[in-house]
């Protein structure tokens, strides 16, 4: 583990790693074959600076209105120790939760790290798990870890987690609205599958401790305000499906080990920050260092990755940039213009290929006998 | 989807240009189209920050809100745009068309065109913020506030029908017409999609979408804004006019802002008439006219119900019946949009052709003369066969429609590897022994013959509202619009 760890390091460089989060890992199920992203993930590069040093800076900003709305929303769910979210909770949900504590695990005693945090969560969630009846506490900001290809990720919820009916169950406060009680399916689904990711990493924290996995529950409450106001509303999301997703791409992530073996020993992403904090890699290098590791590019990564740019860039004249939908349309041919010599029938079919073929070939003759009459009506 | 789109895609990769999907435009362009691009404040449920709106490239008008959390500022922005709006809708009811005789209908109807599908989704929730306001109680809205919800309700649900030409977003418009050399999802951007179809002189469309893609270049088509544009330029503009303290400051400041956002909703206001212009230069499809019709039709009763005080109402959401006999409809009318399309254009008949519902070859034999006696009556009934290469997948007893021969119905008789047999019905003159000259396909002719577009569908069967099963739910209860709905937040 530790000469992992230490490999890890190198090929970060000499700067600090950056976290996961639940929407680092969600995505990570997006495309869980790209081993590029998972390497980059897992020793905690910096993906954005490594992007903008290569000339493909990701535009994944976040305009402060929404971050403000977000924080405002989010502040007043939890103000006066979560009274509000309290309320919401008995009362629309119904649940029983005793007289309440709440207690916030972002900073554990000044000291910060990560590990030292998510020591704590730990200790703190066993006690609770360990009492008969139910703590009655709300933890707001636990630190947890996932194993992520063989690899410990920590995660830095803006969750909070409780106990009711011998079950913790996990809050999540978002701040897109459900109007009408829908929200934007996107937006909806990309929170459920966050939470997966936390109902994940408690239930591994809670096994680890010796409990089943049902001692956390698969239903997440979701926290958003309600139509056009910022009335919060509270909705029970069974996140079942997610977290079998989520196992299931999480197990079948490359392992990293796989991975390092069969990358050059002095691989390595370091920036090379000067005094004033410039990055003085030369961009050259740093782009033989990254295309040392094969990713695996589709359009969804521009949503999700800040790398896409230049993965975009490194698969141009493939199938899979037009999308995956295109490319099994294509019989998943790769390149470009081997479909358009099949189509064209400029190139014989290689071993698996004739079926394919002759419907390009088709296809090809249908597109161009159109296109003439068109042309000559 | 499909592998002959697919393979256009591959085709403008190779050749740096949008490759048609199409032969003739089967979208109905309004000569008087009203386009709005709307720009929301971002991270607020429907928080309109500006929109810019008008019926004419150098019409455009920008209404901005110098504060977008000020609820009144927000009524007032949306009664300017319902002045815009309403004047328009008013306008298209102004003339009847005089070559309908059984029933009135307008001889224009609305056409409003966002650039993409998040403009519709705007519309959507300024449709639901504001169709339930009153102009009388405890929070009263200008009068024309709640009749813009309607409107803009209205207008979104024509939006579900397939061949509605009432709202539409203009990238999916492009997209069904043009394949690029980029992924559907990068479609969405109007600049880059725009990039392809039309590159500037000197660029292929991979260098011209590239270039679209820079906010700076070209600002994000709406309704979210560029996130660097907010925290650098718009941020500082609300700001400033937030502190401004007397009438002065004010105004100045609200300058500064519109001409902020000017710059932001300017470029994406130019795209929509180029696109336009694009799609405007290509000959209409034939059926286009009769789906444009249908719109018509459906606007000029929305219009005399809203007139007369019997407009249905526009529940938060539709009862179980309802959903279920709306999805019917659009369902029908699917089928019936693609097989009109099919029929009106070639390159969308190939789609057919490819999965082997419809197929072109030449008549190797006829006999139009053939009679079929074995009903009360005898009847006309010429067979032909029709030799082909394509991969036919029909069965005997199949309905299909020659493009050229509308009117005929043709029946499967046998399919064989090679050929087809056709038994023609109708169109064929008065006569029952010889057939009209010209009316049956003669050997030699090359004939294309496909699924057929207004054939009879019957609509779903379901219970009546009082009747809705349990397992939906039980009866709904009445939907009646309350005053707390006008009460609303919209905060």
């Amino acid at each position: 583990m530790d000469a992992l760890v230490d490999r890890l390091d190198r090929i970060r460089g000499t700067v600090a790693p950056r976290n996961h989060n639940a929407r680092t890992i969600a995505a990570l199920t997006n495309n869980p074959g790209c081993g590029r992203r998972g390497l980059m993930d897992a020793a905690g590069v910096n993906k954005g600076a490594v992007a903008g040093q290569l000339g493909f800076p990701a535009a994944f900003g976040q305009s402060r209105f929404a971050i403000a709305r977000g924080n405002a929303f989010e502040a007043q769910v939890k103000a006066d120790g979560a009274a509000e979210l309290l309320q919401l909770l008995r009362e629309r949900l119904g649940l029983a939760i005793p007289e309440v504590a709440y207690d916030d695990l972002s900073n554990v005693g000044g000291n910060a790290s990560r590990e030292v945090r998510y020591a704590r969560t730990r200790s703190l969630l066993a006690r609770a798990a360990a009492e008969r009846e139910d703590a009655g506490t709300l933890f707001d900001h636990p630190m947890l870890r996932l194993d992520i290809a063989g690899y410990y990720a920590y995660l830095e919820p803006d969750l909070i987690a409780f106990r009711a009916g011998g079950r913790f169950h996990v809050v999540e406060i978002k701040s897109f609205a459900v109007i009408d009680g829908q929200a934007d399916p996107g937006k909806a689904a990309a929170a459920a599958k966050q939470s997966a990711v936390y109902v994940l990493a408690m239930r591994e924290l809670l096994g680890e401790l010796g409990y089943p996995p049902e001692s956390v529950s698969h239903n997440v409450v979701l926290v958003c305000p309600e139509n056009f106001a910022n009335r919060p509303i509270a909705t029970l999301v069974d996140v079942r499906k997610q977290l079998t997703v989520l196992q299931r791409q999480l197990s079948r992530l490359t392992r990293l080990d796989k991975i390092l073996d069969a990358l050059p020993a002095g691989l390595s992403f370091d920036l090379a920050y000067d005094a004033d904090q410039n990055a003085t890699r030369h961009p050259d290098e740093l782009r033989k260092a990254v295309s040392a590791i094969d990713a695996r590019y589709n359009p969804d990564c521009l949503g999700s990755c800040e790398m896409a740019f230049f993965c975009r860039d490194e698969s141009a004249g493939s199938t899979s940039a037009l999308g995956r939908s295109i490319r099994d349309d294509l019989g998943g041919v790769e390149s470009v213009s081997t479909v358009l010599g099949l189509a064209r029938g400029t190139l014989p079919p290689g071993a698996g290929q004739e079926e394919i073929a002759g419907l390009l070939r088709l296809a090809h003759r249908l597109r161009t006998e159109c296109l003439q009459e068109a042309g000559a009506a | 989807m499909s592998i002959l789109t697919a393979l256009a895609r591959a085709e403008a990769v190779e050749s740096g240009r949008a490759q048609p999907l199409t032969t003739v435009r089967h979208t109905h362009i309004a000569e008087k189209p009203l386009v709005l691009v709307p720009l929301a404040l971002a991270g607020e449920a429907a928080a309109p920050l500006a929109a810019m709106v008008g019926t004419g490239r150098d019409a455009g008008r920008l209404l901005v809100v110098a504060n977008p959390r000020d609820r009144t500022q927000r009524f007032q922005f949306v009664a300017q745009l319902a002045r815009v709006v309403l004047a328009y809708v008013d306008g298209c009811s102004r003339t009847v068309d005089t070559g309908q005789t059984s029933k009135l209908r307008y001889a224009e109807a609305p056409q409003v065109l966002v650039p993409n599908r998040g403009g519709i989704e705007f519309i959507r929730l300024l449709g639901r913020s504001t169709r339930f306001r009153r102009p009388y109680g405890p929070h009263p809205v200008h009068r024309t506030v709640p009749l813009l919800g309607q409107w803009l309700t209205f207008l979104r649900e024509r939006s579900d029908h397939p061949g509605s030409g009432m709202l539409l977003a203009l990238t999916e418009v492009l997209g069904e017409h043009w394949a690029t050399g980029q992924s559907g999802l990068e479609d969405a951007n109007l600049a880059a999609l725009l990039g392809w179809i039309d590159p500037p002189a000197g660029l292929d469309g991979a260098a011209a979408a590239e270039i679209a893609e820079d906010p700076l270049r070209w600002p994000p088509a709406g309704p979210s804004t560029d996130p660097t544009f907010d925290n650098e330029v718009l941020a500082p503009a609300l700001a400033a006019y937030a502190r401004a303290a007397d009438e002065q400051a004010k105004s100045r400041a609200e300058a500064a802002l519109s001409a902020a956002v000017a710059e932001q909703v300017e470029p994406t206001w130019g795209l929509m008439w180029r696109a336009v212009d694009l799609l405007r230069a290509r000959r209409a499809g034939a059926s286009v006219e009769a789906r444009w019709a249908v719109d018509r039709d459906v606007f000029t009763m929305y219009h005399m119900s809203l007139a007369e005080g019997t407009a249905l109402p526009q529940p938060r959401r539709d009862s179980a019946v309802a959903a279920a006999g709306r999805l019917d409809r659009l369902e029908r009318e699917q089928a019936r949009y693609e097989a009109q399309r099919a029929l009106d254009d070639p390159l969308i008949m190939a789609e057919f052709r490819l999965s082997g519902e419809a197929f072109t070859g030449t008549v190797v034999s006829a006999s139009p003369n053939r009679v079929d006696t074995s009903g009360k009556k005898a009847a006309l009934r010429p067979h032909i066969t029709v030799q082909t290469d394509d991969p036919v997948r029909l069965e005997p007893g199949a309905l299909l429609v020659s493009p050229t021969r509308l009117a005929q119905q043709a029946m499967v008789v046998s399919v064989s590897s090679v050929d087809v047999v056709l038994e023609l019905s109708k169109g064929m003159g008065r006569s029952t022994k010889q057939p009209a000259p010209g009316s049956v396909p003669e050997v030699g002719e090359v004939v294309t013959y496909g699924p057929v577009s207004d054939a009879y569908q019957p609509p779903g069967r379901f219970p009546a509202r009082e009747e809705t099963p349990w397992t939906h739910g039980g009866p709904p209860p009445d939907y009646q619009p309350t005053d707390s709905d006008a009460a609303e937040d919209w905060s």
